[in-house]
C-alpha cells in the first residue's frame, strides 16, 4: 500500500491489480487522500466549478423498459409526454433568464420520430444563444437503427443541425454482462464508447457517466473505469467523468440504496484511476448536499449542475433541491472558490 | 496515516498527542476547528474511534415517545414546542403511549421518552408511565427525561432534584437521555433558552444521576448562534463533569437545523462543518466512551459519513421522532433492523446490537 501510494502521489499511472488494492481494502481516509493529491496536482488552483443548466426531457416514451428506470412510458401507456415547441421555447427562455448557459436534452427510444424531428428540434433551440448538450449514445444508436443510418452518420447530421456536445449517460455500467440484465435493449458497451469516439472524431466533446450499486460485481465497476481510461487515451474527447448511485425507489430492481462512503469510495478511486480525464463532478442530486461538499475532497472538483429542472431522479423517489447561492455557499464552505463554467469547463467572466 | 500531512497542517503536535493518548486542551480543539482540511481533522477522530472500537458501530432497537409538545419553556430554537392552551398542542396518557409500543411490530429494547415543560403533568403521571412500561416491556431499557424535565419536576412538585431522581429511579428508570444541554455559553443561552436552566444546573442535575447509579448521555446542540470557541468550552465542561462523575455514556452531536425555527441564523451549518465538530468531539472527550452518528438529525448519508469522522453509534430504528421532524429533518420517521445492519455493513464496518447501556446483544 505504501509503494503503491507513493506511485500515485508521483503521477504514476496505476494497473487494474492496483485499482482493486485501493478500491477493495485500502482505508477510507487514504484513499480519499491520494484522491485529493491527484486532483490538486490537476487542479492546483482553489476553484470548483459549476455550470447553470436545465434538464430538458422532450419525451418519457420508450421502448427500452431499462429495469432500473422510474421515469419511462411505454408507446401507448398512459402518461407519456412528447415536448411541444411552445414548451421547450419556455424552458429555453428561463433557463436564459436565471443566467443558464445550456440545456442537457434527453428523452426516452421513441418508437417512431424520425431523425428529422430531433434535427428540427435542434435548429429550434439554436435560435437561442445556448449550448445544446445532448441525447446519450444508446439514443444515437436508437437513431441509427429506426432511420437505417450509421451512428456516425447520425452524429454528424445532428451537429450540423446545431448538437454542440453529448452527454455520457446511458453508460450504466459498461459490462455487457450487467448490460445484458439491466438494460438489454439498449447499446452494448463497445457500441457506447464507439459512437462516443465518433463523437469525438467529428470534433465534439462529450461527458462519460456511471450508475452503479444496482446489479453489478464492484469488479465490475473497476472495469468501468479502464474501459473509459482506454477510450480517453484514443480520443481525448471526454471533458469530465460523473458517477452516481442507482436510485431504487420506483423501479424493476430491488437493491439497497448505496451509503455515502460506498459513493466516496468510487468516486476516489475512479479520480486516480482516470488520469487522462480533467475533471471529476460531485453528484448532489444524489448523495445530498453534504456530502457533495465532502466529495470535494475525495477527487471531486466540479459541483456538477443547478439542475433547474430534473426529472429523472426525482422519478426514482429523490428530490435535493440547491439554489446557484447555495451551491456557491457550499463550495467556499469546502474552502474553494466557486466559479460558473460552460460545458467545456471554461470559465464565465465573474459578474 | 501519514503524518507529514499534519506537520503541512502546522498539526503535527495535536497529531502527536492524540497518537499518544494525550489530553488536548481547547486550544488544541480550535487549532482542529480552523484547519482547512476537515478529512485531516477527521482522519484522526477516526483514529481514535477504531482505538476505542475497533470498525464496530452500535445501534439499538428502540422507540421514541415524545408524550407532550405543552411546553412553559419557549425556547427561540424550537419548531416543537407550543404554548400552554395554544392550538396544536398534545400530551399522551399512559394508555395511548402503551398502545403506541404495543403496536410496533418488535417491542423494543430502549424506550426513549421527551417531552416539553407540561405546567401541570405530576410526578405521579411519570411514576406511574415507568411503573406500566416496566411491567409490560420487561426487556427495555427505560432512557427517560432530561435534565431540564427533571429540573422542571422538581419545581412543580416543590421537592429535590435528587428526589425527583430517586422516585423516578424506584419507578423504574434506568437512564436520563442527553438532551436540554443546548450550548452551556451563557450568553448564547440567555438568546435561545433564558427560561431554561443553565448549563452549570445541567451537569449538576447530571452529576447527581450518576451519584444515583443512572448512566445519562449528553448533547451539544451547535450552529445556531454559538461560536467555535463555545463549542469547545461546552465539550470541556462535559469532560470536566465526567472526569467528577463518570457517567456520561455517550455523546450526541445535534445540527441545528433551520428549516422551522423562529431563531434566524446568519451562516447555517453545512455538511463539513457538522462532520468537523463530531471529529473535535471526539478528539476533546476523551472520556466519554460513545459519539453517536444521529441520523434523524443529520440525515441518513451524512450519518454513515460521520463514522469515519469519530463516531461509531448509530442510535437506532427510532420510530415516530417528532422534535428534529419538526425543526425540518427530513430523514425517515425509522429505519427497520435490516437496514442499519446493510448501511453499516456498506461503509466497510460492523454492526452490532446493543442495549441502553452499550452492552451488546447476542
Amino acid at each position: 500500500m505504501r509503494a503503491l501510494s507513493e506511485k500515485i502521489l508521483a503521477g504514476g499511472r496505476v494497473t487494474p491489480a492496483e485499482a482493486a488494492t485501493l478500491y477493495f481494502e485500502a482505508p477510507l481516509h487514504e484513499l480519499g487522500r491520494l484522491a485529493h493529491a491527484v486532483r490538486l496536482r490537476k487542479h492546483p488552483e482553489p476553484v470548483v466549478t459549476f455550470v447553470s443548466d436545465r434538464n430538458i426531457n422532450y419525451s418519457n416514451i420508450c421502448v427500452c423498459g431499462c429495469r432500473f428506470c422510474a421515469y419511462f412510458r411505454a408507446p401507448g401507456q398512459e402518461g407519456g409526454f412528447l415536448i411541444d415547441r411552445e414548451d421547450l421555447g419556455r424552458k429555453i427562455e428561463e433557463t436564459l433568464a436565471l443566467g443558464g448557459t445550456q440545456i442537457l436534452l434527453q428523452g426516452g427510444h421513441h418508437p417512431d420520430l424520425p431523425l428529422s424531428w430531433y434535427e428540427d428540434m435542434l435548429r429550434f433551440i439554436k435560435n437561442y444563444p445556448i449550448h445544446a448538450h445532448a441525447f446519450s449514445p444508446p439514443e444515437i444508436a436508437h437513431f441509427a437503427k429506426l432511420n437505417g443510418l450509421s451512428t456516425a452518420g447520425v452524429i454528424a447530421r445532428l451537429k450540423a443541425a446545431g448538437l454542440d456536445s453529448i452527454p455520457g449517460g446511458g453508460a450504466e455500467i459498461l459490462v455487457d454482462a450487467v448490460r445484458s440484465r439491466v438494460s438489454p435493449r439498449k447499446c452494448g458497451a463497445d457500441e457506447w464508447l464507439r459512437i462516443m469516439e465518433e463523437a469525438h472524431d467529428l470534433g465534439l466533446r462529450t461527458t462519460a457517466t456511471m450508475m452503479f450499486g444496482h446489479e453489478e460485481e464492484p469488479a465490475q465497476r473497476l472495469e468501468h473505469l479502464f474501459a473509459l481510461r482506454a477510450s480517453q487515451d484514443r480520443t481525448g474527447g471526454y471533458t469530465a467523468f460523473i458517477p452516481w448511485t442507482f436510485q431504487p425507489a420506483n423501479t424493476a430492481i430491488e437493491a439497497r440504496q448505496l451509503t455515502s462512503v460506498e459513493y466516496l469510495r468510487l468516486l476516489a478511486v475512479a479520480r486516480i484511476v482516470l488520469d487522462n480525464f480533467d475533471n471529476l463532478q460531485v453528484s448532489w442530486v444524489t448523495m445530498g448536499p453534504k456530502i457533495a461538499q465532502l466529495a470535494l475532497f475525495f477527487g471531486g472538483n466540479d459541483f456538477g449542475s443547478t439542475m433547474i429542472e430534473e426529472n429523472v431522479v426525482r422519478a426514482a423517489g429523490v428530490s435535493f433541491r440547491l439554489s446557484r447561492e447555495e451551491i456557491r455557499r457550499l463550495i467556499k464552505g469546502a474552502g474553494f472558490t466557486p466559479r460558473q463554467r460552460r460545458m467545456d469547463y471554461s470559465l464565465l467572466e465573474e459578474a | 496515516m501519514d503524518l507529514r500531512r499534519y506537520e503541512r497542517l502546522g498539526l503535527d503536535d495535536v497529531a502527536a498527542r492524540v497518537l499518544n493518548g494525550e489530553r488536548l486542551n481547547a486550544e488544541d480543539g480550535l487549532r482542529l476547528f480552523d484547519c482547512p482540511d476537515v478529512t485531516a481533522v477527521g482522519e484522526l477522530a477516526h483514529h481514535r474511534r477504531t482505538e476505542l472500537h475497533g470498525d464496530k458501530v452500535f445501534f439499538v432497537r428502540n422507540r421514541h415517545i415524545n408524550y407532550t409538545n405543552v411546553c412553559v419553556n419557549r425556547c427561540t430554537f424550537c419548531a416543537y414546542h407550543r404554548d400552554p392552551g395554544q392550538e396544536g398542542g398534545f400530551t399522551l396518557d399512559a394508555r395511548t403511549v402503551l398502545a403506541k409500543l404495543a403496536a410496533d411490530a418488535a417491542p423494543p429494547r430502549e424506550i426513549h421518552i421527551v417531552g416539553g415543560c407540561h405546567p401541570d403533568l405530576r410526578l405521579e403521571y411519570f411514576e406511574d408511565l415507568l411503573g406500566r412500561l416496566r411491567r409490560t416491556f420487561p426487556e427495555a431499557v427505560l432512557k427517560c427525561f432530561t435534565a431540564v424535565e427533571i429540573a422542571h419536576f422538581a419545581t412543580l412538585e416543590g421537592i429535590s432534584t435528587r428526589e425527583v431522581l430517586t422516585r423516578l429511579q424506584a419507578a423504574g428508570l434506568s437512564m436520563l437521555p442527553g438532551g436540554g444541554a443546548e450550548v452551556f455559553a451563557e450568553d448564547v443561552r440567555a438568546k435561545i433558552c433564558p427560561r431554561k436552566i443553565d448549563g452549570t444546573e445541567w451537569l449538576r442535575i447530571h452529576g447527581e444521576a450518576h451519584e444515583l447509579g443512572l448512566a445519562t448521555n449528553c448533547t451539544l446542540l451547535f450552529g445556531h448562534l454559538e461560536s467555535r470557541a463555545d463549542r469547545v468550552d461546552h465539550l470541556l465542561r462535559l469532560r470536566a463533569q465526567q472526569d467528577a462523575t463518570g457517567g456520561f455514556t455517550c455523546f450526541i452531536p445535534l445540527p441545528f437545523l433551520t428549516e422551522n425555527s423562529r431563531l434566524k441564523v446568519d451562516n447555517p451549518l453545512d455538511g463539513l462543518e457538522e462532520l468537523r465538530t463530531i471529529a473535535v468531539s471526539r478528539l476533546l472527550l476523551d472520556n466519554v466512551p460513545h459519539v453517536k452518528a444521529y441520523w434523524v438529525m443529520l440525515g441518513v448519508k451524512q450519518a454513515q459519513a460521520a463514522l469515519f469522522f469519530g463516531a461509531d453509534d448509530f442510535d437506532g430504528t427510532v420510530v415516530e421522532e417528532k422534535i428534529g421532524h419538526m425543526a425540518g429533518a427530513d430523514s425517515a420517521q425509522a429505519l427497520w433492523r435490516r437496514d442499519i445492519e446493510e448501511m453499516i455493513r456498506g461503509c466497510g464496518l460492523t454492526p452490532v446490537e446493543r442495549d441502553t447501556l452499550f452492552r451488546e446483544v447476542a
